[in-house]
């Protein structure tokens, strides 16, 4: 049964993906998005990783699209005018872009693949702090990981945090005229 | 579950070029950004997909700072854009070529 929820899973992503590129309202692409993240936390679950699954919905599709939305509403873009352009180097980035896609799809069924390793046994719970943590499915591993071998990144990524705020904070602020 | 590792990836690698597709079909700068988050999206997904069939919990982590990055850069984009609307008011790619002249 989890074969199939997989090919429900990434075909909702897929198709929601497609509809956010291609529809040509941006509230409609925005709300496609938020479907194409909770299908995408879906194959977490899949996958066993529950607190990024948790995670990905709260922050992406919870406050990243729901950020989005504001600044749409906000901008009050005119939906006339026209989604897609039609000149030359567009239309050579689309057909290099199509590529891509004709020889991922290609390589994905013909081509040499990755060697199929068979997943391995899932440990409860952490027992030390070695390279290569070894894979758990508790959030309690993430907490361990973060304070002993991603300390750095730990601590680096609240600096972004506050810098990335600050920075928020001084962009949108309303440019008043010191006209002399 | 007897899916094998080249499906995932399959599928993070179709997300990845729609997104590409996005980016450079669209007029609409916002459009242009959530095309952005969704290639992200996909390097997430692959990750996760590679951290549980090695059996290591290093791909999770780095999932996790990558969700905060794309948070934070999405705040400050968001933030770029709405002072560039008060500007020129249009977010349309086509209109925005002031570097162009």
């Amino acid at each position: 049964m989890l074969d199939s929820l997989f090919y429900v899973f990434s075909a909702i992503t897929l198709l929601a993906a497609l509809v956010m590129v291609l529809n040509p309202n941006a509230v409609g692409a925005a709300m496609a998005m938020i479907v194409s993240f909770v299908a995408t936390a879906a194959l977490f679950v899949l996958l066993e990783a529950y607190f990024l699954a948790i995670i990905q919905i709260l922050v992406y599709a919870g406050a990243v699209m729901v950020l989005f939305l504001f600044i749409i509403m906000l901008l009050d873009v005119d939906k006339s005018e026209q989604a897609f352009p039609r000149d030359k180097m567009t239309l050579i980035g689309s057909f290099v872009g199509f590529a891509l896609l004709a020889v991922l799809v290609v390589s994905a069924f013909n081509g040499a693949h990755l060697p199929e390793t068979e997943l391995l046994s899932v440990i409860e719970n952490p027992t030390g702090s070695t390279a290569g943590i070894p894979f758990t499915t508790s959030a309690k591993s993430f907490g361990y990981s973060l304070f002993s071998k991603y300390m750095l990144p730990f601590q680096l990524v609240g600096f972004l945090l506050l810098a990335a705020m600050l920075g928020v904070i001084v962009i949108s602020k309303k440019q008043e005229s010191t006209e002399a | 579950m007897t899916i094998g590792i080249n499906a995932f990836i399959l599928v993070a690698g179709l997300l990845f070029a729609i997104g590409f597709l996005g980016v450079i079909l669209r007029r609409n700068t916002l459009v242009i950004f959530m095309s952005l988050e969704l290639m992200l999206n996909a390097v997430n997904l692959a990750l996760v997909a590679f951290s549980r069939y090695n059996g290591t919990m290093d791909g999770n982590l780095l999932v996790f700072f990558i969700i905060t990055v794309a948070a934070a850069e999405v705040a400050v984009g968001l933030a770029i854009i709405v002072a560039l609307y008060r500007r020129r008011n249009t977010v349309m790619v086509d209109s925005l070529n002031g570097l162009s002249r």
